[in-house]
């Protein structure tokens, strides 16, 4: 009999999240965390906004670090790619041959970003790791022209570092307005507005024909200048290694509500996965956020260790552009109306209720820090599935907290 | 020891709630617990420095405004990640109507 052993494939945000679950949970077996890339976990957030904007010259933001895991007792294999599972050995092989026994496996592989398919696409810079920041740091020199390409979080948030670094940024979104997807278009409109005040152009329902050497020509005959192309249309999970293991997939690794996979003995957790959610009608959800990967970790490790706990977080996102911070919580395009709340002035929250008076989403946008804690109360009221009155909802000075209280 | 500072009267602060104070070109969070005590604590999160008195108040617990990080703010405990470096808390006293914090300077 060789030691138990926990396995997770994948050192990102949920993957260093659940190699410290484990000892959280009073785990003494072994734990072993693989990871594709040479460095120990970091944080990706500030890959598009702090580490290409500021002066100084950024450095990787650890989740983990060397001595953290060693103090913590976590085997970690970096620049090693697990390649395959054979889920009747229970082992994971790698790269270089290696097979790593298991008695549970967490697969925390997260997403990567999709390629364009016009010609001229390779010239595309794409975002997801810590080099590719650092090329796109280099690249954005004062004066220079950048193309984003794509309306979405990442190319906006890049919108803005390139506007900062005294680029000229044009945005190239195919739909007929900005962040199309889970946004509603009031909160939209006053960040389209604020990229429109530094000076970045953004072109909606535009579609591109060709990319060339140093500059996009699009379908109607414009042409954009593009010294520094970028690709930010949307990432898609990894999930090739659970593809080959033969595990159900459905947009994403998919999940049952305890984040186990179609194998009992597999696990899945951050942005590869999906699941079903409770707060909404089971509604299969799948969520490139941080929190969510963190959350879902801590969930994952719990059942893994014999636990029986359902995932019922409330999905939860936040952006920071310029001096905005934008945050999404619950799923607002379930809602059939829409409270305005506005907690402080230059501040706009949006509270969705769907046909029952539920209230479904939140949705806000703000200077610094203005609408942090009301979105947290509405995330929190959306988790208990309550349904304040609208009178309530949209008063800036009754205490949401107050709903809360038994 | 320092001097005692004050800082507003004991109304200024609903129970369960934390307001900011900045003094000597320092930032601190003022605490009223739901039992009616008033506590002090750096006004910053040791995470990446966000004011906590736009964080949320739940029991003993200041909730950070950007990640969620979380601390007991009665001893500065920091209590799990992204929160893990504790806050420094600062001596606090109610005089006459009036809270008081004594910031070690
Ligand atoms: C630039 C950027 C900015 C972001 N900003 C925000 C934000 O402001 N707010 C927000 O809520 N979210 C943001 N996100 C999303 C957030 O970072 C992700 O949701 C989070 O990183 C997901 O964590 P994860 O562990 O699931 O995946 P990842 O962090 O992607 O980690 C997966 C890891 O697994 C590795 N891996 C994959 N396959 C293998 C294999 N076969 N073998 C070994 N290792 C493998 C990958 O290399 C990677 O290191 C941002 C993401 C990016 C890229
Ligand atoms: S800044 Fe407070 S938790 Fe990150």
């Amino acid at each position: 009999m060789t030691e138990a052993s926990m396995v997770i494939v994948g050192g990102g945000k949920a993957g260093a999240r659940a190699a410290v679950a484990f000892r959280e949970n009073a785990w003494k077996g072994r734990v072993t965390l693989i990871s594709d890339e040479a460095l120990a976990p970091y944080d990706r957030p500030p890959l598009s906004k702090a580490a290409i904007m500021d002066e100084a010259e950024p450095q990787p933001v650890y989740l983990l670090d060397e001595g953290m895991m060693a103090s913590l007792e976590v085997n970690f294999l970096r620049g090693s790619a697990a390649t395959g599972i054979d889920r009747d050995a229970k082992t994971v092989s790698l790269a270089d041959g290696t097979k790593i026994p298991y008695d549970r496996l967490l697969i925390a592989t997260g997403a990567e970003p999709r390629r364009l398919s016009q010609t001229g696409a390779e010239r595309a810079l794409l975002l997801r790791d810590l080099a590719d920041s650092a090329e796109i740091r280099r690249k954005f020199i004062d004066g220079k022209s950048v193309a984003i390409i794509g309306g979405g979080f990442i190319g906006l948030e890049l919108a803005a570092s390139a506007a900062k670094r005294g680029c000229r940024v044009t945005v190239i979104e195919a739909q007929p307005r900005v962040l199309m997807r889970g946004v509603p278009p009031e909160i939209a409109t006053r960040i389209a507005a604020r990229h429109a005040e530094a000076g970045v152009a953004i072109l909606t329902s535009a579609s591109i024909a060709q990319i060339g050497l140093d500059k996009i020509l699009l379908s109607d005959g414009r042409e954009i200048p593009a010294d520094i192309v970028i690709a930010g249309i949307g990432a898609a999970p990894r999930i090739k290694l659970a593809e080959q293991a033969g595990l159900a997939l459905d947009n994403g690794i998919a999940c049952n509500t305890y984040l186990q996979t179609s194998d009992p003995h597999i696990f899945a957790v951050g942005d590869c996965c999906s699941f079903p959610h409770p707060v909404f009608g089971n509604e299969r959800l799948r969520l490139e956020a941080w929190r969510n990967a963190s959350d879902q970790a801590i969930v994952a490790v719990e059942n893994m260790l014999g636990g029986q706990k359902p995932y019922e977080a409330v999905p939860w996102f936040w952006t920071d552009q310029y001096e905005l911070n934008l945050q999404i919580a619950g799923l607002p395009q379930r809602g059939v109306s829409i409270v305005e709340r506005v907690p402080k002035e230059n501040a706009l929250i949006l509270c969705h209720l769907d046909g029952d008076g539920r209230l479904v989403g939140a949705s806000g946008i703000g200077p610094g820090n203005s609408i942090a804690r009301d979105i947290r109360l509405l995330e929190m009221l959306i988790g208990k599935k309550a349904a304040p009155g609208p009178a309530l909802l949209a008063d800036p000075a009754f205490q949401l907290k107050s709903l809360l209280k038994p | 020891m320092g001097q005692w500072i004050e800082v507003c009267a004991t109304g200024d602060i609903d129970e369960e709630d934390v307001m900011r104070f900045d003094h000597g070109g320092q930032t601190f969070a003022i605490y009223r617990s739901p039992d009616d005590r008033f506590y002090a604590t750096d006004g910053l999160c040791t995470h990446e420095k966000v004011h906590l008195a736009d964080g949320l108040v739940m029991d003993n617990i200041i909730e950070c405004p950007k990640h969620n990080g979380r601390f007991d703010y009665r001893n500065g405990a920091a209590k799990g990640a992204p929160a893990c470096v504790n806050l420094k808390t600062y001596p606090v006293k109610v005089e006459a109507g009036k809270v008081l914090i004594d910031t070690g300077a």
